[in-house]
């Protein structure tokens, strides 16, 4: 498969791991964070934290929009399914995120609520248009990756007058996410791996703060190659002590992004005054709201949507997951209560959770270290 | 279609049904003239048969020696007809498959209908017509059968349930449970076929691909192999949930580990685009012309070169291979890139990774 099976080569990466090996130096600490989980689902499928030197320590960031989302927002979901009596559109992963008392909108979804998994904004706005009579929501959530389809279902809704459809935005941004991590709590990083998806819409510039805080900055593709060279210049970076924000991800990122997707998300939304993040907490600044201009098709507005912030369940460690301030395995849920078949906690939920990879495709390395 | 052009019993029936332009209305399913003549003119006709031509409720026949297998299955696929099959002929062959993983002949099969009110009876005739070429392909006749009718919007289009019985030859015993460490594990071909060529079929997520289905009825594979490799310890056709499912539920069945070489895997470039497109595992993608085999090593060469020589299994692999299960099950694989890592099973669908 062409740009696919190249970068998955597995005796030249065992050659990237030797040269970061080498380079490698004695009493230098090498933690990078992976912000996205897309990247940690790589890690976890392809066992990069196996091949790569004991010196390389990987933290699992934040960057799993199913996982950020605090269960008041799922509760909200839910409501407007139920209470609402919406069709509501959802990206597939969010079916299964527990709510409150372990409700989800599947659970919803069996008990009569409509709820329909699509797989694009569009197919949300085709169902708007063929069901006149019916209020439809597309439940927009994910960072910026995922925002401009949102923004561009508003436009459309807007110009084509679909007036029984609204988006419920729980749009949120990486750099705000990011630098809540490195003023948090966590461990001390020295750099990190920067989400390529996302940096084609919003572009490297905005990492440049984090360089000049001291972390080394590489944007990396999503294969187990692209994580590895991103891996290995990270660790050059230290050497050098010069951080800096580095591309490797040319073949599908432009240093400057998408300036027109940028473009329709500015028209269509506006920075949310503040956003409750799970495991993070409320940040300012750190999500987007509908904007005004588009007000008849923001969800919240439409139905008065308050919005209740709920506790995460007892004993849950996703909020420290997400801060990478815990491994999975070191919740107690981990694999005994908590696993994909019934998850609460939302890491064990998406694929790109760090708890679910592990589950995945990392239980036997346990059984074979213990063995 | 050999009944299907026998002149109507205009005394009992005087009106044609519409076949073209007609539905199946609430009056096809209420016992009454409407129904004898559904019955009549589509199911009998098309299914002709000894058996069926005895008019009854049941079917009579005589028993053959040995141990009789039976197996049902329930069909609800959408779209109802895909590109390589259609509902009526996966009905046949889904059940006879079931019937075959123990080894055994299937002679027999039963259809029952659950029709939606308002469904063409063009496409009832296609369908039964599809079913009834299968039936014939196969050799096994469609015995008996019921017909329902279900208001619209309390059904979706038609749903068939068959069920198929068998016959075991002497000597073999093929089961879920019967697997051991050591045993050598087979697939009989490409994976994925079927469930990526629905996919591609389904609302919302069409897609240009050229692949099939690859329903197909599996018993004369079958019994090619339990002929020359009778020490065939399990069958299993890996249908819902795919390869995953159906290898983590053996391997808990039988108390065992599976570990998988990735690379030996037969997995078409097509399907392998399409998963990666959508973000899905193709050894969770389901099959429906597939078997994976299990056999004590020393004889997989042998029923490799049997499975091979036959037509549906002529992409035959052996694919991993049976370890102790030390309590866990755990299937892994050897991936090409070098690592390892367990193959679960599937809660629900697969879902699309959302960015």
């Amino acid at each position: 498969m062409k740009y696919a099976s190249e970068f998955r080569d597995g005796a030249l990466a065992r050659k990237v791991c030797a040269a970061i090996a080498a380079e490698c130096q004695d009493g230098c600490a090498y933690t990078f964070m992976e912000f996205c989980g897309g990247h940690t689902h790589t890690i976890a499928r392809y066992g990069l934290e196996q091949m790569l030197p004991e010196a390389i320590r990987l933290v699992h960031g934040p960057g799993c929009p199913v996982c950020v989302l605090p269960v008041g927002r799922i509760d909200s979901a839910l409501e407007l399914a139920r209470d609402h009596g919406v069709i509501l559109c959802t990206y597939g992963d969010m079916v299964r995120v527990p709510g409150s008392h372990r409700d989800s909108l599947l659970k919803a979804k069996a008990a009569g609520a409509d709820v329909r998994m699509v797989w694009s904004t569009l197919d949300a706005l085709k169902i708007a248009r063929e069901t006149p009579d019916r209020q439809v929501v597309f439940f927009g959530i994910g960072f910026e990756t995922t925002t401009p389809p949102s923004a561009m279902a508003l436009k459309m809704a807007k110009a084509e007058n679909l007036n029984n459809f609204s988006v419920f935005c729980n749009h949120v941004m990486t750099p705000p996410a990011m630098r809540a991590v490195l003023d948090g709590e966590g461990l001390p990083l020295q750099g990190i791996i920067a989400p390529g998806h996302v940096s084609t819409v919003i572009g490297t510039g905005p990492y440049q703060e984090f360089a000049d805080r001291g972390q080394a900055i590489v944007v990396s593709g999503f294969e187990p190659l692209d994580l590895l060279q991103s891996v290995h210049r990270l660790v050059r970076q230290v050497n050098e002590a010069a951080p800096r924000v580095e591309n490797a991800y040319g073949r599908a990122l432009p240093d400057d992004g998408n300036a027109k997707a940028r473009a329709v998300i500015a028209e269509t939304m506006t920075v949310r005054e503040g956003f409750e993040w799970r495991g993070l907490g409320r940040l300012p600044d750190s999500a987007l709201r509908i904007a005004d201009a588009y007000a008849d098709f923001d969800a919240e507005r439409r139905f008065a949507l308050p919005y209740r912030a709920v506790p995460d369940p007892k004993s849950c460690e996703c909020a420290d997951i997400v801060r990478g301030l815990k491994r999975p395995e070191e919740c107690k849920l981990f694999g005994t209560a908590c696993t994909p078949d019934a998850p609460i906690g939302s890491c064990m939920v998406s694929g790109e959770g760090a708890c679910a990879a592990h589950w995945l495709y990392g239980r036997h390395r346990r059984t074979a270290a213990a063995e | 279609m050999s009944g299907m052009e026998k002149p109507r019993n205009r005394r009992l029936f005087p009106h044609a049904l519409d076949v073209a332009n007609g539905r199946v209305d609430m009056t096809h399913g209420a016992g009454g003239r409407a129904m004898a003549q559904l019955v009549s003119e589509m199911f009998a006709a098309a299914f002709e048969n000894e058996y069926l031509a005895q008019g009854n409720d049941m079917a009579v026949m005589a028993p053959p020696p040995g141990r009789l297998v039976m197996s049902t299955d329930g069909y609800v696929i959408s779209p109802l007809f895909f590109p390589g099959g259609d509902i009526g002929s996966l009905a046949v062959h889904g059940t006879i498959n079931d019937v075959a993983m123990s080894g055994a002949k299937p002679l027999y099969m039963s259809a029952g209908f659950i029709i939606e009110e308002g469904f063409p009876l063009a496409d009832l005739k296609r369908i039964i017509e599809f079913m009834a070429g299968a039936s014939r392909a196969t050799g096994v006749p469609i015995v008996t059968g019921d017909t329902k009718v279900v208001e619209r919007g309390k059904g979706d289009g038609v749903f068939i349930v068959t069920t198929g019985v068998g016959v075991l030859p002497e000597g073999l015993h093929i089961s879920g449970d019967n697997i051991r460490p050591g045993d050598a594990i087979l697939v009989s071909g490409s994976i994925g076929d079927h469930g990526i060529a629905i996919l591609s079929k389904r609302e919302n997520l069409e897609f240009e691909t050229t692949l099939e289905s690859d329903s197909a009825p599996l018993h004369d594979l079958v019994a090619h192999m339990v002929a020359a490799v009778p020490e065939v310890h399990c069958l299993r056709d890996p249908t819902r949930g795919g390869v995953a499912a159906t290898l983590n539920e053996l391997a808990n069945q039988s108390d065992v580990g599976m570990a998988l070489d990735e690379d030996a895997l037969p997995i078409k470039p097509a399907v392998r685009g399409a998963c990666e497109l959508l973000g899905i595992d193709p050894l969770g993608v389901a099959n429906e012309g597939k078997l994976l085999a299990f056999c004590p090593a020393g004889r997989a060469e042998r029923l490799l070169e049997v499975m091979r020589s036959h037509p549906l299994g002529a992409e035959s692999a052996i694919i991993g291979h049976v370890e102790e299960g030390q309590g866990r099950n755990l299937v892994r694989l050897r991936t090409s890139f070098g690592g390892d890592r367990v193959v679960e099973w599937l809660n629900g669908e697969q879902l699309p990774r959302i960015c």
